[in-house]
């Protein structure tokens, strides 16, 4: 039996694609099959990445700690005033609770933190044996909302409820009843909403200021830096610019149907992506303001000259190395691709714990010859594929890290817990840097992988060999 | 029962984790052995995130992936169906099932389920194939992640202890119950244990499991752990060693042993400090009837040396120590004997005894006793620790906010450490790891002194 084939269970067989083997179709789209280690979380975490970086609003898990616990300030989603939601907030739900309704526990709760911290808003996420207690989140909701006279939200984000997506999208439903609450005044024609960037390590404020410079306001960050009168006010912006796989999609379609609101879907990743989403929404403007395209490729222009002769030095290093992808959503796959292409880098394995079936055949479209695509995978595969393609470097998130290193493969986290932004062209320069100090390591020389596969003199290994002689020189 | 004396009904910052992650981390030392989650998908990767991020080693925790439909009509096809599959592709020689709180909630019974998988297979012939099923009840809505690790160490025995008739008798075999220790720890007493001369069944061992060497392969099941076999037989072991104050007196594995197979059990508290260490050593001799090697005495000696050359940086230093009751127990008493003052123990932990074990350890050499407080969170913590101005903190890393807005010094121990490297590697038990804590805690007091003052001492 191969390798692969001891690790690939039959029942995902149609979840994993070789390009060139045959005509492309992809399994996607399904629950985690029962015991295969999916490296997928669960609705709530979906819910939570999204609404997490609110800065001035309480985020209140009711349930049993752990779900609590878990998510207490993991992400590095910065906030330039309030910090709410770096505290980790929970009813910590006890069996008498389980066996009487966490109602009352939960109404106490948030009466609490509403007045020991005066939020501008407070959400309230549902845990999963909050769906099988039945506690009626919108009554205690809806009635402190009264009694305090702030939005109290509930978030039906029950972990077992469907994946990671139903989450954004619960998260979504949630933010989208703040809406249309705010005044609207004053807001520049030239005007949009940042949806689907979480300003990790900072990443919002390079890109509202890329649109500033093209004399865009920005009204409202959702989520990153987020603020819950920005958001009230958010249907007053004339674009909504969606980045990322579709965690706010769902809440740029409500405002499209309610408000009339129009959307563009962008990446801020790698050079092609970063340019050509500020070109799009130039042309979306170019009516009101025939000079913004002058200003926007002024803008480019300026960044790729700073940006170009550093990036050559890290190309010249790293042409032809080999790099394997496994990210939450396909989306962010996408810019990756052609970011590794841009570093001379060949991808020879694309994958996401939650893409679709258009997200998959647009990966297929843009890989090479013999990439492996994959969803929903799990440590046994990853590891296989890694060792198969004989990847240098392994880009992914926490869980995937030890993975990578384990087998002595370098490794890149473009997941929650990074520090230095990747977004943007400086972006794209860190991210450069960072695969560069990973590849380029002197460490790989010492790992089993490299001195069994004969890159490497097996210097160390001849010092363990049985009954090596001691002569002296 | 709840014990929590906090004031609040929110919980802020949880000072403590969720029971099956303590099952997991235990099964992990089992030689062979796949923790398994029964419950949704969530839980299983949340877990595995928290736990991969200290020590830095893969985690894999197979989760029975309930949806919707599972919650209503009950989780027993999933939990099957991810037997099956882990069985497969894992060739696992046990499977830890431990049950979340939305499967105790959904009231599946999990031993009838393993009970009926085990017959299913059976009749199906890979009855012999089949792995060891151990399950252990860990709903986070009574209990946190102390008593989920203690109760999984509790189910393994009590599956692979069985008449003590057919056992052969091991006089110069012991058994140790460490409870949650790091690698480096489990690695030390080994050496202890080899040094008396004696053989020893450590149960967990997660030494090599969650701090594994470079592979070229992926390791299903990382190497290392306690063998099975070598359960079985603990039954006929000279004795039991359980380390953990807050424990001793209740059910657990060592008890256990007791009292179905007659082992002679002594508990004793984390042995953290001069005197609990020398509980420690000195039970092994006397059960032993052998001396303590010369290295470990000699090391003890240094150890009382350091603490002599130290005791003028460390003395009336106030410090605030949090986290598992039983490392908190271990840390107050050596802090107590260097003449710092623990001025509160603090833990989100709730086994009702924490203030007698710690009144058991400063009793005679602290007064007054420090402040005890059990279910607390790092909100209550924060708001004690303001009123106390401690100049230092002792804990794992979720202190660092407090640290930080006191602007003092955080050493950082047990679990999690997930702001620093080699938290796998922290010594903390006996002389040598007293030693290491040591030259910290002096450290880090020193630094502080340095840094804070105008003249910039070459000398301290
Ligand atoms: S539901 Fe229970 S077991 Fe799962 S993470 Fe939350 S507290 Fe832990
Ligand atoms: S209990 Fe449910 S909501 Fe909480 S972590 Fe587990 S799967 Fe997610």
């Amino acid at each position: 039996m191969s390798l692969e084939q001891s690790v690939i269970f039959d029942e995902r067989k149609d979840q994993i694609h070789r390009k060139g083997d045959a005509p492309f179709t992809m399994g996607c789209n399904r629950e985690s099959l029962a015991g295969a280690v999916s490296q997928r979380a669960c609705v709530f975490c979906g819910s939570r990445v999204v609404l997490y970086p609110i800065a001035d609003a309480v985020h209140l898990v009711h349930g049993p700690i752990g779900c609590a616990s878990y998510t207490w300030d993991i992400r590095g989603a910065l906030s330039s005033g309030p910090a709410l939601h770096r505290l980790s907030f929970s009813t910590d739900l006890q069996e008498k609770d389980v066996i009487f309704g966490g109602e009352e526990k939960l109404y106490k709760a948030l009466v609490e933190l509403i007045d020991r911290h005066a939020p501008a808003a407070a959400f309230v996420y549902s845990t999963c044996i909050v769906g099988i207690i039945g506690d009626d989140l919108n009554a205690v909701c809806a009635r402190v909302s009264r009694e305090k006279g702030i939005p109290v939200l509930p978030v039906q984000s029950e972990g077992f409820k469907g994946n990671k997506r139903s989450g954004y999208h619960a998260a979504c439903k949630a933010m989208f009843q703040l809406m249309g609450k705010g005044s609207t005044e004053g807001i520049s024609p030239l005007s949009v909403n940042l949806l689907g960037d979480f300003n990790l390590a900072g990443e919002i404020w390079i890109i509202r200021e890329y649109f500033r410079q093209m004399g865009i306001e920005t009204v409202a960050n959702i989520t990153g830096d987020g603020r819950v009168a920005d958001i009230r006010r958010a249907h007053g912006a004339a674009l909504n610019v969606v980045q990322c796989s579709g965690a706010t999609m769902d809440l740029a379609k409500m405002m499209q149907e309610t408000f009339g609101t129009p959307f563009l879907r962008v990446s801020y990743f790698g050079v092609e992506d970063m340019a050509e989403s500020l070109y799009a929404v130039a042309r979306f403007f170019l009516q009101r303001d025939p000079a913004i395209m002058d200003r926007t490729r002024a803008l480019v222009r300026e960044e790729l000259a700073v940006l170009y002769p550093r990036l050559q030095e890290y190309r010249r290093a790293l042409e032809g190395k080999k790099a394997a992808i496994y990210v939450g959503g396909a989306f962010k796959a996408f810019s990756l691709v052609k970011a590794f292409r841009l570093l001379g880098m060949q991808v020879v394995l694309a994958g996401s714990q939650t893409g679709t079936e258009e997200d998959y055949q647009e990966l297929y479209e843009i890989t090479d010859e013999g990439t492996i695509i994959v969803d929903d995978s799990n440590p046994l595969e990853l590891s296989s594929f890694l060792k198969e393609k004989d990847v240098d470097i392994f880009v992914g998130g926490v869980k995937e890290r030890p993975i990578a290193y384990k087998l002595g493969v370098g490794f890149c986290d473009h997941n929650h817990e990074r520090k230095e932004p990747l977004e943007g062209f400086v972006g794209m320069l860190n991210f450069a840097k960072e695969v560069h100090s990973s590849v380029m390591s002197p460490v790989w020389r010492f790992v089993p992988r490299s001195i069994h596969r004969g890159k490497e003199p097996a210097f160390t290994e001849s010092l363990f060999k049985a009954g090596a002689e001691c002569r002296p020189n | 029962m709840h014990h929590s004396n906090a004031p609040y009904t929110s919980t802020t910052n949880a000072c403590k984790l969720c029971k099956p992650l303590g099952a997991c981390l235990a099964f992990r030392g089992i030689e062979g052995a796949v923790p398994f989650l029964h419950g949704s998908q969530g839980c299983a990767t949340y877990m595995r995130r928290y736990v991969i991020s200290h020590f830095r080693e893969p985690m894999d925790i197979a989760s029975s992936s309930l949806g919707e439909k599972h919650a209503v009509y009950g989780g027993e096809a999933n939990l099957k169906q991810g037997l099956r599959n882990v069985m497969h592709k894992y060739e696992a020689k046990l499977v830890g099932v431990a049950t979340t709180c939305l499967t105790e909630t959904i009231g599946d019974d999990v031993p009838m389920i393993l009970k009926a998988f085990r017959r299913e297979m059976e009749e199906s012939g890979v009855g012999s194939s089949l792995p060891a099923l151990v399950s252990v009840s860990t709903p986070s809505y009574s209990g946190a992640h102390m008593e989920g690790f203690h109760g999984a160490v509790r189910a393994v025995v009590d599956q692979f202890t069985g008449d003590p008739e057919v056992l052969p008798p091991r006089e110069n075999r012991v058994n140790l119950l460490p409870g949650f220790v790091s690698p480096a720890d489990t690695r030390y007493l080994r050496e202890i244990l080899d040094d008396f001369g004696v053989e020893s069944v450590i149960l967990p061992d997660i030494s090599e499991t969650m701090d594994g060497p470079a592979m070229e392969d992926y390791a299903k099941i990382p190497g290392g752990g306690t063998a099975i076999e070598d359960i079985r037989s603990m039954g006929g072991s000279r004795c039991t060693l359980e380390l953990g104050r807050t424990i001793m007196g209740t059910d657990t594995a060592g008890r256990l042993l007791r009292e179905r197979c007659g082992v002679p059990l002594h508990g004793m508290g984390t042995p953290i400090g001069l005197r609990e260490s020398d509980v420690f050593f000195s039970t092994l001799k006397c059960t032993l009837q052998r001396k303590i090697p010369r290295k470990h005495t000699l090391e003890r000696g240094r150890l009382v040396d350091a603490y002599v050359d130290a005791h003028k940086y460390v003395f009336g230093k106030k410090v605030v120590v949090f986290g598992e009751e039983d490392l908190v127990v271990g840390l107050t008493a050596f802090l107590a004997e260097i003449g710092a003052v623990p001025v509160l123990c603090a833990s989100g932990g709730e086994s009702g005894r924490f203030r007698e074990c710690i009144e058991g350890v400063t009793s005679g050499i602290l007064s007054p006793s420090p402040e005890v407080r059990e279910g607390m969170d790092f909100y209550d913590i924060a708001e004690e620790a303001e009123s106390l101005s401690p100049d230092l903190l002792i804990g794992h890393s979720k202190g660092f906010h407090l640290a930080k807005r006191l602007g003092i010094p955080l050493i950082r121990v047990g679990f999690p450490i997930h702001d620093r490297f080699g938290g796998q590697r922290i010594l903390h038990l006996a002389y040598r790891g007293t030693q290491n804590l040591l030259d910290r805690v002096v450290n880090a007091l020193l630094e502080k002194k340095q840094e804070d003052s105008p003249v910039g001492y070459g000398y301290m």
